[in-house]
């Protein structure tokens, strides 16, 4: 069944579109990550224009993000003054980067940024994690090792310094306050909530207990992304909600069974899996960039 | 869903020559819907004369199907630094967002050239005023038509249109399913050894009907109302998914 999408203004197959948002649901489900930064690939690759994919991603992970967030509040496992000092941070950077992809749309060059974006940062956390998980199976199979002890860095000398005590941390805002930033200005790029640089950041850069970065990383994405949402519907007119509710109704119901396949495997095992998956579609994406395409000239329309 | 309209227009051409068309369309109008796959115009009529057929030169009939003109931006990749780049852009002012021109024989027989840069008819003619800092502004020009044509947004349909009998012709055109909307022009010629004899213009407005026509005017014209609708669509989702997950486990 063919539907056409009012904004982007091509016909796709509705069941092309709902099989996607299964499948990244499936995997959202699994691995728990939003699944923006697999949408917007997949997105591009059935010729859905870019600039289309990356804001209605934006949409999709509003959603996708909201139904996790609701199982973390249940379990208090949500830090909201963290969330809102890396909010902030956010909203800035979401700005900063809507008006990033503006300029560079008007030079033409923003296929490009979205995809080295993608190329460089699916390739580092996919490699990291690889290694990580890799590190995790041999720790797993070689009992009675000790976990290491958090140290003191440079982040906890930084003034304005603020009390969080969900994370159970007293340390400074500029280093969350720069972390939001970051996925601020990702999340408009990429179409992506950001939570695969987030969660690291929240680790192993300001020391909050794992148990409540995830949480705490989807209230935040929420804001961030909704805020992305309406910046690109406004100044870009890009948001295809037909696109958005199609990507939506899959991405439900793949999320439901993801979670439970995920539960029936071991973590290192899910992580090596995610790993991989990330760097098929960095790879995919950098050959695109290396090789000479088959056609050397575009198209942007209906612009002056 | 397309409303299948026959309508048969009768014109009243001021008498220039001795031959007219009168034309029939099969659609008078193109609806977008939101399952909308593309339609196929038929584009019918005949030849009225008051006079014998003329012996000793060739009758040929032009049809052409044009959308709204648009700026285009066409780029040329390069590599840079091992990497392929966008590097070279030429600006054009308005191309036809969509042009398929049918002959009932090879171009070269039914139009003359002096008569296409008369009346624009060939697809290159159609296309306005190029701009740019290259030199080679003519690889940019074939390669907008070479990506419109993939695409089935450009049309070159010679020897399309059937004509019997110098009298009756009828050509089948299709619009693809990814169309932009607007007031379409379907202009019809006769030409006689290449010379145009007689033309007529009639208008197909190719619109977005229904929701597709509610959600684009919202998202372009309220867009901060349709950025809300839209967020509210997807946390509604995702709070529905949530709820009805929570009632699956109990």
């Amino acid at each position: 069944m063919q539907v056409y999408l009012p904004i982007a203004e091509i016909s796709v197959n509705a069941f092309l579109l709902l099989g996607i948002g299964g499948l990244v649901g499936i995997l959202s489900g699994m691995f728990g990550v939003g699944g923006g930064f697999l949408i917007t690939p997949l997105l591009f690759f059935i010729g859905i224009p870019p600039a289309v994919a990356v804001a209605t991603s934006t949409n999709q992970v509003v959603a996708s993000s909201f139904s996790a967030l609701l199982a973390h509040l249940k379990r208090k496992n949500v830090d909201m003054r963290m969330g809102t000092v890396l909010l902030v941070g956010g909203l800035v950077g979401s700005a900063l980067g809507v008006l990033l992809f503006n300029f560079l749309r008007s030079l033409g060059q923003v296929d490009l940024l979205v995809q080295l974006c993608y190329v460089l940062f699916l390739g580092v956390i996919g490699a990291l994690m690889f290694v990580e998980s890799l590190r995790a199976i041999r720790r797993a199979n070689r009992p009675g090792v000790r976990p290491v002890r958090r140290k003191h860095n440079w982040v906890h000398n930084l003034p304005l310094k603020m009390k969080f005590r969900v994370s159970g941390l007293y340390i400074s805002v500029v280093p969350p306050l720069l972390v939001g930033v970051l996925v601020g200005v990702l999340a408009a790029i990429m179409g992506v909530g950001g939570g695969f640089i987030m969660v690291p950041a929240m680790i192993y850069l300001l020391g909050m207990p794992t148990k409540v970065v995830i949480g705490t990383s989807l209230f935040q994405i929420i804001f961030v992304a909704g805020f992305t949402t309406i910046l690109h519907a406004t100044t870009n007119h890009t948001v295809d909600v037909v696109l958005a509710l199609l990507l939506l109704i899959g991405g439900v119901v793949g999320a439901q069974f993801g979670t439970r396949w995920g539960v029936r495997m071991k973590a290192e095992q899910l992580r090596i899996l995610l790993a991989t998956l990330v760097l098929g579609v960095c790879a995919k994406l950098a050959i695109d960039l290396l090789i000479q395409p088959a056609e050397l000239y575009s198209l942007t329309a209906g612009v002056l | 869903m397309i409303r299948i309209a026959l309508v048969l227009v009768l014109m009243a051409f001021p008498a220039a020559a001795d031959e007219e068309i009168v034309l029939g369309l099969s659609h008078d109008q193109v609806a977008i819907t939101a399952t909308f796959e593309g339609s196929n115009i038929l584009v019918f009529g005949a030849v009225r004369r008051e006079t014998p057929i003329p012996d000793h030169s060739d009758l040929g009939v032009i049809v052409t199907i044009s959308g709204p003109d648009m700026p285009v931006e066409i780029w040329r990749k390069q590599r840079r630094a091992g990497i392929w780049i966008n590097t070279d852009e030429v600006e054009v002012d308005a191309a036809p967002s969509f042009y398929a021109v049918a002959t009932s024989a090879p171009m070269s027989d039914v139009l003359h050239h002096v008569e296409d840069l008369q009346y624009r008819i060939t697809t290159p003619r159609t296309i306005r005023a190029i701009g740019g800092q290259v030199s080679d502004s003519v690889d940019f020009m074939e390669a907008l038509i070479r990506i419109r044509t993939q695409e089935g947004l450009y049309q070159r349909l010679e020897g399309a249109v059937d004509l019997e009998q110098d009298t009756l012709f009828r050509t089948a055109i299709t619009l693809p399913a990814n169309l932009t909307e607007g007031i379409y022009e379907a202009r019809i010629f006769l030409t006689r050894d290449g010379r145009v004899i007689d033309e007529y213009v009639t208008e197909i407005p190719v619109r977005k009907v229904g929701l597709e026509r509610w959600l684009y005017n919202l998202a372009q014209h309220q867009s901060l109302i349709y950025a809300l609708m839209s967020l509210t669509i997807a946390v509604g989702a995702g709070w529905g998914a949530s709820a009805l997950f929570g009632m699956l486990r109990r």
